[in-house]
Protein backbone atom coordinates (compact mmCIF):
# COMPACT_ATOMS: atom_id res chain seq x y z
CA UNK A 1 0.00 0.00 0.00
CA UNK A 2 1.18 3.58 -0.91
CA UNK A 3 1.68 6.18 2.04
CA UNK A 4 -0.37 8.71 -0.14
CA UNK A 5 -4.34 7.36 0.54
CA UNK A 6 -3.70 7.90 4.51
CA UNK A 7 -2.72 11.59 3.63
CA UNK A 8 -5.26 11.88 1.67
CA UNK A 9 -7.59 10.76 4.33
CA UNK A 10 -5.82 12.51 7.01
CA UNK A 11 -8.36 15.78 7.01
CA UNK A 12 -10.91 13.47 7.08
CA UNK A 13 -10.40 11.55 9.82
CA UNK A 14 -9.72 14.91 12.17
CA UNK A 15 -13.33 16.18 10.66
CA UNK A 16 -14.97 12.76 12.02
CA UNK A 17 -12.73 12.99 14.92
CA UNK A 18 -14.30 16.45 15.67
CA UNK A 19 -17.59 15.69 14.93
CA UNK A 20 -17.61 12.68 17.53
CA UNK A 21 -15.67 15.04 19.98
CA UNK A 22 -17.97 17.66 19.20
CA UNK A 23 -21.01 14.57 19.77
CA UNK A 24 -19.38 13.52 23.36
CA UNK A 25 -18.62 17.11 24.59
CA UNK A 26 -22.81 17.75 24.13
CA UNK A 27 -23.15 13.93 25.85
CA UNK A 28 -21.18 14.54 28.68
CA UNK A 29 -22.49 16.26 32.07
CA UNK A 30 -19.94 18.25 32.76
CA UNK A 31 -19.53 20.57 29.80
CA UNK A 32 -21.17 23.62 29.62
CA UNK A 33 -23.34 23.70 26.50
CA UNK A 34 -21.30 26.33 24.59
CA UNK A 35 -17.45 24.57 24.78
CA UNK A 36 -16.02 23.62 22.20
CA UNK A 37 -14.20 20.34 21.20
CA UNK A 38 -10.52 20.85 22.01
CA UNK A 39 -9.57 20.71 18.07
CA UNK A 40 -12.26 22.23 16.67
CA UNK A 41 -11.13 25.27 19.51
CA UNK A 42 -7.52 25.26 18.38
CA UNK A 43 -8.50 24.87 14.10
CA UNK A 44 -10.49 28.66 15.00
CA UNK A 45 -8.10 30.05 17.14
CA UNK A 46 -5.23 29.40 14.32
CA UNK A 47 -7.90 30.36 11.41
CA UNK A 48 -8.40 33.47 12.85
CA UNK A 49 -4.84 34.60 14.01
CA UNK A 50 -3.54 33.41 10.43
CA UNK A 51 -6.17 36.07 8.99
CA UNK A 52 -5.17 38.67 10.95
CA UNK A 53 -1.63 38.59 10.21
CA UNK A 54 -2.32 37.94 6.91
CA UNK A 55 -4.01 41.21 6.59
CA UNK A 56 -2.25 43.32 8.79
CA UNK A 57 0.12 45.68 6.69
CA UNK A 58 2.09 46.99 10.02
CA UNK A 59 2.43 43.23 11.32
CA UNK A 60 4.06 42.17 7.61
CA UNK A 61 6.28 45.10 8.93
CA UNK A 62 7.32 43.94 11.98
CA UNK A 63 5.11 46.21 14.06
CA UNK A 64 6.15 45.04 17.63
CA UNK A 65 3.49 47.15 19.16
CA UNK A 66 0.81 46.23 16.70
CA UNK A 67 2.13 42.33 17.55
CA UNK A 68 1.58 42.91 21.38
CA UNK A 69 -2.15 44.13 20.74
CA UNK A 70 -2.93 41.26 18.48
CA UNK A 71 -1.11 38.74 21.18
CA UNK A 72 -3.25 40.68 23.73
CA UNK A 73 -6.93 40.75 22.14
CA UNK A 74 -6.85 37.49 20.06
CA UNK A 75 -4.41 35.11 21.88
CA UNK A 76 -4.00 35.90 25.71
CA UNK A 77 -7.79 35.03 26.20
CA UNK A 78 -7.35 31.73 25.21
CA UNK A 79 -3.88 31.10 27.28
CA UNK A 80 -3.56 30.36 30.98
CA UNK A 81 -0.50 32.51 31.05
CA UNK A 82 -0.06 32.37 34.53
CA UNK A 83 0.46 28.57 34.71
CA UNK A 84 2.26 28.83 31.63
CA UNK A 85 4.72 31.45 33.47
CA UNK A 86 4.45 29.23 37.03
CA UNK A 87 5.85 26.48 34.85
CA UNK A 88 8.55 28.32 33.49
CA UNK A 89 9.42 29.46 36.80
CA UNK A 90 9.68 26.31 38.59
CA UNK A 91 9.40 26.14 43.02
CA UNK A 92 10.22 29.37 42.93
CA UNK A 93 6.63 30.45 42.13
CA UNK A 94 5.39 29.45 45.21
CA UNK A 95 7.76 31.53 47.60
CA UNK A 96 6.75 35.11 45.14
CA UNK A 97 4.50 37.51 46.03
CA UNK A 98 1.38 38.68 43.90
CA UNK A 99 3.26 41.90 42.81
CA UNK A 100 6.29 39.62 41.68
CA UNK A 101 4.34 37.18 39.76
CA UNK A 102 2.24 40.09 37.91
CA UNK A 103 6.05 41.55 36.78
CA UNK A 104 7.12 37.89 35.70
CA UNK A 105 4.02 37.85 33.87
CA UNK A 106 4.77 41.05 31.96
CA UNK A 107 8.84 40.12 31.65
CA UNK A 108 8.30 36.79 30.18
CA UNK A 109 5.38 38.02 27.56
CA UNK A 110 7.30 40.76 26.39
CA UNK A 111 10.34 38.10 25.42
CA UNK A 112 8.19 36.13 23.56
CA UNK A 113 6.28 38.18 21.42
CA UNK A 114 9.90 40.11 20.44
CA UNK A 115 11.13 36.21 19.81
CA UNK A 116 8.07 35.34 17.89
CA UNK A 117 7.73 38.87 16.23
CA UNK A 118 9.67 37.83 13.61
CA UNK A 119 8.36 34.34 12.76
CA UNK A 120 4.78 36.03 12.77
CA UNK A 121 6.14 39.00 9.38
CA UNK A 122 6.77 36.01 7.29
CA UNK A 123 3.13 34.57 7.92
CA UNK A 124 1.87 34.47 3.97
CA UNK A 125 -0.44 31.58 2.63
CA UNK A 126 0.38 29.21 5.73
CA UNK A 127 -2.70 26.67 6.38
CA UNK A 128 -2.86 24.84 9.52
CA UNK A 129 -4.27 21.20 9.62
CA UNK A 130 -5.36 19.79 13.36
CA UNK A 131 -4.00 15.74 13.87
CA UNK A 132 -6.87 13.49 14.77
CA UNK A 133 -7.23 14.11 18.89
CA UNK A 134 -5.74 11.36 20.60
CA UNK A 135 -7.36 10.73 23.99
CA UNK A 136 -11.43 11.52 25.44
CA UNK A 137 -12.58 14.77 24.64
CA UNK A 138 -14.09 15.07 27.62
CA UNK A 139 -10.36 14.67 29.54
CA UNK A 140 -9.05 17.74 31.92
CA UNK A 141 -5.80 17.99 30.14
CA UNK A 142 -5.93 17.58 26.29
CA UNK A 143 -3.14 17.60 23.70
CA UNK A 144 -3.69 18.77 20.36
CA UNK A 145 -1.26 18.41 17.54
CA UNK A 146 -1.05 20.57 14.41
CA UNK A 147 0.96 21.52 11.34
CA UNK A 148 1.41 23.89 9.76
CA UNK A 149 1.64 23.89 6.04
CA UNK A 150 3.03 26.29 3.00
CA UNK A 151 6.68 26.51 3.11
CA UNK A 152 8.87 23.24 1.98
CA UNK A 153 8.04 21.35 5.30
CA UNK A 154 5.26 21.04 7.33
CA UNK A 155 6.25 22.66 10.65
CA UNK A 156 4.61 20.68 14.19
CA UNK A 157 2.66 22.89 16.59
CA UNK A 158 1.10 21.60 19.28
CA UNK A 159 -0.56 22.56 22.44
CA UNK A 160 -1.47 21.79 26.12
CA UNK A 161 -5.38 22.81 26.64
CA UNK A 162 -6.57 22.63 30.16
CA UNK A 163 -10.05 22.25 30.42
CA UNK A 164 -12.03 25.56 31.60
CA UNK A 165 -15.87 24.61 32.35
CA UNK A 166 -17.96 27.85 31.37
CA UNK A 167 -15.17 29.96 30.23
CA UNK A 168 -14.45 31.46 27.03
CA UNK A 169 -14.64 28.07 24.85
CA UNK A 170 -14.24 25.72 27.33
CA UNK A 171 -10.34 25.47 26.66
CA UNK A 172 -6.66 27.42 27.44
CA UNK A 173 -3.68 26.80 26.05
CA UNK A 174 -0.75 26.41 28.44
CA UNK A 175 1.95 25.46 26.39
CA UNK A 176 3.13 25.17 23.05
CA UNK A 177 5.71 22.88 21.14
CA UNK A 178 7.46 24.29 18.09
CA UNK A 179 9.32 21.48 16.39
CA UNK A 180 9.49 19.16 19.08
CA UNK A 181 10.49 22.04 21.50
CA UNK A 182 7.77 22.76 24.74
CA UNK A 183 8.06 26.30 25.50
CA UNK A 184 8.10 25.50 29.35
CA UNK A 185 10.34 22.79 28.99
CA UNK A 186 12.83 24.81 27.31
CA UNK A 187 12.93 28.18 29.85
CA UNK A 188 12.53 26.16 33.49
CA UNK A 189 16.35 25.32 33.80
CA UNK A 190 17.52 29.01 32.74
CA UNK A 191 14.71 30.48 35.08
CA UNK A 192 14.91 28.28 38.00
CA UNK A 193 18.96 28.38 37.92
CA UNK A 194 18.16 32.25 37.80
CA UNK A 195 16.18 31.95 40.60
CA UNK A 196 18.33 29.89 42.96
CA UNK A 197 21.05 32.20 42.28
CA UNK A 198 19.61 35.51 42.67
CA UNK A 199 16.04 35.01 43.36
CA UNK A 200 12.99 36.20 41.85
CA UNK A 201 13.54 39.72 41.74
CA UNK A 202 17.19 38.40 40.24
CA UNK A 203 15.22 36.38 37.56
CA UNK A 204 12.60 39.61 36.59
CA UNK A 205 15.64 42.10 36.18
CA UNK A 206 17.25 39.45 33.96
CA UNK A 207 14.73 39.37 32.13
CA UNK A 208 13.82 42.83 31.97
CA UNK A 209 17.66 43.66 30.22
CA UNK A 210 17.00 41.05 27.95
CA UNK A 211 13.68 42.57 26.45
CA UNK A 212 15.87 46.10 26.85
CA UNK A 213 18.51 45.01 24.27
CA UNK A 214 15.95 42.91 22.17
CA UNK A 215 14.16 46.17 21.83
CA UNK A 216 17.32 48.46 21.47
CA UNK A 217 18.27 46.18 18.65
CA UNK A 218 15.31 46.62 16.72
CA UNK B 1 18.27 17.33 12.61
CA UNK B 2 20.07 16.66 9.59
CA UNK B 3 22.89 14.17 10.23
CA UNK B 4 26.00 16.33 10.46
CA UNK B 5 29.35 14.86 8.97
CA UNK B 6 32.92 15.07 10.43
CA UNK B 7 34.78 17.77 9.06
CA UNK B 8 38.55 18.51 8.84
CA UNK B 9 40.06 16.33 11.28
CA UNK B 10 43.51 18.71 12.19
CA UNK B 11 41.84 21.61 13.28
CA UNK B 12 39.21 19.44 15.07
CA UNK B 13 42.15 17.89 17.11
CA UNK B 14 43.46 21.05 17.62
CA UNK B 15 40.08 22.54 18.82
CA UNK B 16 39.43 19.95 20.88
CA UNK B 17 42.86 19.81 22.49
CA UNK B 18 42.07 24.24 23.11
CA UNK B 19 38.89 23.13 24.54
CA UNK B 20 40.37 20.95 27.12
CA UNK B 21 42.44 23.69 28.29
CA UNK B 22 40.41 26.17 28.07
CA UNK B 23 37.95 23.91 30.22
CA UNK B 24 39.24 24.57 33.45
CA UNK B 25 38.32 28.47 33.33
CA UNK B 26 35.28 28.12 32.02
CA UNK B 27 31.96 27.64 34.13
CA UNK B 28 28.21 27.86 34.69
CA UNK B 29 26.95 31.06 35.97
CA UNK B 30 27.42 31.33 39.64
CA UNK B 31 24.56 29.39 42.02
CA UNK B 32 23.46 27.27 38.96
CA UNK B 33 22.61 23.75 40.01
CA UNK B 34 24.58 20.99 37.74
CA UNK B 35 22.32 19.63 35.42
CA UNK B 36 22.30 15.66 35.16
CA UNK B 37 21.73 15.69 32.10
CA UNK B 38 25.02 17.40 31.53
CA UNK B 39 28.35 16.27 33.51
CA UNK B 40 30.55 17.44 30.87
CA UNK B 41 29.02 21.44 30.97
CA UNK B 42 32.11 23.00 32.23
CA UNK B 43 33.92 21.27 28.82
CA UNK B 44 30.69 21.96 26.77
CA UNK B 45 30.72 25.45 27.63
CA UNK B 46 34.04 26.40 26.45
CA UNK B 47 33.59 24.27 23.18
CA UNK B 48 30.51 26.53 22.98
CA UNK B 49 32.54 29.66 23.52
CA UNK B 50 34.94 28.51 20.88
CA UNK B 51 32.11 27.18 18.24
CA UNK B 52 30.49 31.08 18.73
CA UNK B 53 33.69 32.55 17.94
CA UNK B 54 34.58 30.53 15.11
CA UNK B 55 30.74 30.64 14.09
CA UNK B 56 30.72 34.25 14.39
CA UNK B 57 34.38 35.06 12.63
CA UNK B 58 34.05 32.93 9.48
CA UNK B 59 30.74 30.70 9.43
CA UNK B 60 28.08 33.72 9.82
CA UNK B 61 29.99 36.33 7.27
CA UNK B 62 30.17 33.13 4.72
CA UNK B 63 26.78 32.48 5.39
CA UNK B 64 25.26 35.84 4.88
CA UNK B 65 27.03 36.24 1.41
CA UNK B 66 26.16 32.79 0.40
CA UNK B 67 22.71 34.28 0.82
CA UNK B 68 23.61 37.05 -0.86
CA UNK B 69 25.80 36.04 -3.96
CA UNK B 70 22.76 33.05 -4.77
CA UNK B 71 19.57 33.84 -6.23
CA UNK B 72 16.78 32.48 -4.09
CA UNK B 73 15.89 29.58 -6.56
CA UNK B 74 19.78 28.35 -6.87
CA UNK B 75 19.58 28.03 -2.69
CA UNK B 76 16.07 26.44 -2.63
CA UNK B 77 17.79 24.10 -5.05
CA UNK B 78 20.87 23.66 -3.23
CA UNK B 79 18.57 22.55 -0.40
CA UNK B 80 16.58 20.38 -2.20
CA UNK B 81 19.64 18.78 -3.41
CA UNK B 82 20.78 17.58 -0.32
CA UNK B 83 17.56 17.00 1.39
CA UNK B 84 16.64 14.62 -1.18
CA UNK B 85 20.14 12.80 -0.73
CA UNK B 86 19.03 12.87 3.22
CA UNK B 87 16.07 11.16 2.05
CA UNK B 88 17.23 8.26 1.27
CA UNK B 89 19.07 7.63 4.31
CA UNK B 90 16.02 8.36 6.18
CA UNK B 91 14.69 5.69 3.92
CA UNK B 92 17.30 3.43 5.50
CA UNK B 93 16.45 4.34 9.15
CA UNK B 94 13.43 3.77 9.09
CA UNK B 95 13.51 0.99 7.49
CA UNK B 96 16.04 -0.27 10.11
CA UNK B 97 13.17 1.30 12.71
CA UNK B 98 10.69 -0.81 11.44
CA UNK B 99 8.17 1.50 10.16
CA UNK B 100 6.56 0.49 6.75
CA UNK B 101 5.09 3.35 6.08
CA UNK B 102 7.58 5.99 6.73
CA UNK B 103 9.46 3.78 4.96
CA UNK B 104 7.63 3.94 1.73
CA UNK B 105 7.16 7.89 1.85
CA UNK B 106 10.85 8.03 2.06
CA UNK B 107 11.24 6.13 -0.57
CA UNK B 108 8.64 7.70 -3.07
CA UNK B 109 9.71 10.96 -1.82
CA UNK B 110 13.63 9.45 -3.07
CA UNK B 111 12.09 8.54 -6.08
CA UNK B 112 10.01 11.52 -7.25
CA UNK B 113 12.03 14.02 -7.03
CA UNK B 114 15.33 11.93 -8.08
CA UNK B 115 13.27 11.39 -11.64
CA UNK B 116 10.77 13.85 -12.09
CA UNK B 117 12.84 16.25 -9.94
CA UNK B 118 15.76 15.98 -11.32
CA UNK B 119 17.78 14.45 -9.55
CA UNK B 120 16.55 16.32 -6.27
CA UNK B 121 16.54 19.86 -7.48
CA UNK B 122 13.41 20.36 -7.57
CA UNK B 123 10.82 19.16 -4.93
CA UNK B 124 7.84 17.33 -6.34
CA UNK B 125 7.03 14.74 -3.82
CA UNK B 126 6.33 17.83 -1.33
CA UNK B 127 3.91 19.02 -3.80
CA UNK B 128 2.00 15.57 -3.68
CA UNK B 129 1.81 15.18 0.10
CA UNK B 130 4.36 12.74 0.24
CA UNK B 131 5.68 13.82 3.78
CA UNK B 132 9.15 13.94 4.86
CA UNK B 133 9.81 11.54 7.64
CA UNK B 134 13.85 12.60 9.00
CA UNK B 135 15.54 9.80 10.64
CA UNK B 136 19.08 9.19 11.13
CA UNK B 137 21.31 6.62 12.86
CA UNK B 138 21.21 8.50 16.33
CA UNK B 139 17.15 8.23 16.37
CA UNK B 140 17.72 4.83 15.32
CA UNK B 141 19.36 3.91 18.26
CA UNK B 142 17.17 5.67 20.29
CA UNK B 143 14.14 4.12 19.06
CA UNK B 144 15.72 0.49 19.94
CA UNK B 145 16.12 1.53 23.30
CA UNK B 146 19.91 3.58 23.87
CA UNK B 147 19.54 6.24 25.93
CA UNK B 148 20.86 10.13 24.78
CA UNK B 149 23.38 9.69 27.66
CA UNK B 150 25.57 13.29 28.39
CA UNK B 151 24.97 16.10 26.71
CA UNK B 152 28.40 16.62 24.18
CA UNK B 153 28.81 19.72 22.21
CA UNK B 154 31.17 18.73 18.89
CA UNK B 155 34.05 21.26 17.40
CA UNK B 156 31.66 23.20 15.02
CA UNK B 157 29.01 20.88 14.75
CA UNK B 158 27.60 22.06 18.03
CA UNK B 159 25.04 20.45 20.30
CA UNK B 160 24.73 16.50 20.08
CA UNK B 161 25.27 13.62 23.15
CA UNK B 162 26.96 10.82 23.04
CA UNK B 163 24.74 8.43 21.57
CA UNK B 164 24.17 10.80 18.83
CA UNK B 165 28.03 11.45 18.40
CA UNK B 166 28.60 7.72 18.46
CA UNK B 167 25.67 7.08 15.51
CA UNK B 168 27.77 9.81 13.14
CA UNK B 169 30.54 7.84 11.62
CA UNK B 170 27.23 5.50 10.11
CA UNK B 171 25.09 8.46 9.39
CA UNK B 172 28.61 9.49 7.61
CA UNK B 173 29.03 6.24 5.89
CA UNK B 174 25.38 5.83 5.07
CA UNK B 175 24.80 8.92 3.64
CA UNK B 176 24.79 8.82 -0.25
CA UNK B 177 27.37 11.53 -0.68
CA UNK B 178 30.31 8.96 0.93
CA UNK B 179 29.59 7.31 -1.90
CA UNK B 180 30.87 9.72 -4.86
CA UNK B 181 34.36 8.68 -5.49
CA UNK B 182 35.82 11.89 -7.12
CA UNK B 183 37.49 13.06 -3.45
CA UNK B 184 37.22 16.69 -4.54
CA UNK B 185 33.90 16.27 -6.01
CA UNK B 186 33.22 14.60 -2.22
CA UNK B 187 34.53 17.33 -0.62
CA UNK B 188 33.28 19.99 -2.60
CA UNK B 189 30.00 18.63 -1.57
CA UNK B 190 30.32 18.36 1.79
CA UNK B 191 31.41 21.88 2.40
CA UNK B 192 28.45 23.08 0.88
CA UNK B 193 26.00 20.50 2.13
CA UNK B 194 27.73 22.60 5.64
CA UNK B 195 27.52 25.78 4.02
CA UNK B 196 23.54 25.46 3.05
CA UNK B 197 22.99 24.29 6.74
CA UNK B 198 24.33 27.09 8.03
CA UNK B 199 22.94 29.41 5.92
CA UNK B 200 19.83 27.99 6.45
CA UNK B 201 19.83 28.37 9.97
CA UNK B 202 21.10 32.57 10.49
CA UNK B 203 17.47 33.26 11.45
CA UNK B 204 17.67 30.43 13.69
CA UNK B 205 21.05 31.62 15.44
CA UNK B 206 19.97 35.01 15.74
CA UNK B 207 16.35 34.10 17.71
CA UNK B 208 17.99 32.01 19.73
CA UNK B 209 20.56 35.00 21.26
CA UNK B 210 17.17 37.19 21.85
CA UNK B 211 14.83 34.31 23.16
CA UNK B 212 17.61 32.88 25.78
CA UNK B 213 18.75 34.07 29.35
CA UNK B 214 21.81 31.65 29.08
CA UNK B 215 21.91 30.91 25.49
CA UNK B 216 24.37 27.65 26.01
CA UNK B 217 21.27 26.41 28.50
CA UNK B 218 18.65 27.31 25.85
CA UNK B 219 20.47 25.77 23.09
CA UNK B 220 21.75 22.23 25.37
CA UNK B 221 17.57 21.87 26.86
CA UNK B 222 16.31 22.82 23.07
CA UNK B 223 18.63 20.08 21.35
CA UNK B 224 18.21 17.59 23.55
CA UNK B 225 13.85 17.85 23.58
CA UNK B 226 14.09 18.00 20.03
CA UNK B 227 16.21 14.47 19.78
CA UNK B 228 13.62 13.13 22.26
CA UNK B 229 11.28 14.46 20.44
CA UNK B 230 12.05 13.09 17.16
CA UNK B 231 12.89 10.31 18.51
CA UNK B 232 9.32 9.56 19.77
CA UNK B 233 8.21 11.07 16.30
CA UNK B 234 6.60 13.91 17.90
CA UNK B 235 4.89 12.52 20.80
CA UNK B 236 7.06 11.95 23.89
CA UNK B 237 5.62 10.72 27.13
CA UNK B 238 5.72 14.01 29.47
CA UNK B 239 4.84 14.92 33.26
CA UNK B 240 5.30 18.44 34.33
CA UNK B 241 4.68 19.77 37.73
CA UNK B 242 1.91 22.48 38.35
CA UNK B 243 3.35 25.38 40.24
CA UNK B 244 0.52 27.80 40.11
CA UNK B 245 -1.20 25.43 42.27
CA UNK B 246 -0.38 25.20 45.93
CA UNK B 247 0.65 21.96 46.46
CA UNK B 248 3.06 19.77 44.75
CA UNK B 249 0.77 17.64 42.30
CA UNK B 250 1.61 16.04 39.17
CA UNK B 251 -0.65 17.44 36.36
CA UNK B 252 -1.40 14.34 33.53
CA UNK B 253 -0.32 16.35 30.39
CA UNK B 254 -0.48 14.29 27.73
CA UNK B 255 -3.13 11.63 26.18
CA UNK B 256 -0.99 8.67 26.89
CA UNK B 257 -0.73 9.30 30.74
CA UNK B 258 -4.36 8.66 31.10
CA UNK B 259 -4.16 5.64 29.60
Amino acid sequence: MSAIPFFVAAPRLSRRAAALGAALLLASPWAAASDEAPDAFIRRLSESVLKTLREDPAIQTGDVKRIMAVVDDQIMPSVNFTRMTASATGPGWRRATPEQRQRLQTEFKTLLVHTYAGALKQVKNQTVEVLPLRGKPTDAEVLVRTLVRGGSEPIQLDYRLERTPGQGSGWKIHDLNVLGVWLVDNYLPQFSSQVNAKGIDGLIQSLAERNRANAGGQ
Amino acid sequence: MKPLTPWMRAPRLALMAAALALSACASAPPGAQPDPRDPLESYNRSMYQINQAVDQAVLVPVSKAYNQVLPQPVRTGASNFFTNLGDAWSFVNNVLQAKPEPALSSLWRVLVNTTLGLGGVLDPATEMRLTRYREDFGQTLGYWGVPAGPYLVLPLLGPSSLRDTAALPVDWYGHPISFVDNVRWRNSLIAMRFLETRASLLGVSELMQQAALDPYAFERDAYLQKRRNDVYDGNPPSSAERYDLEEPQTAPTGPEDQK
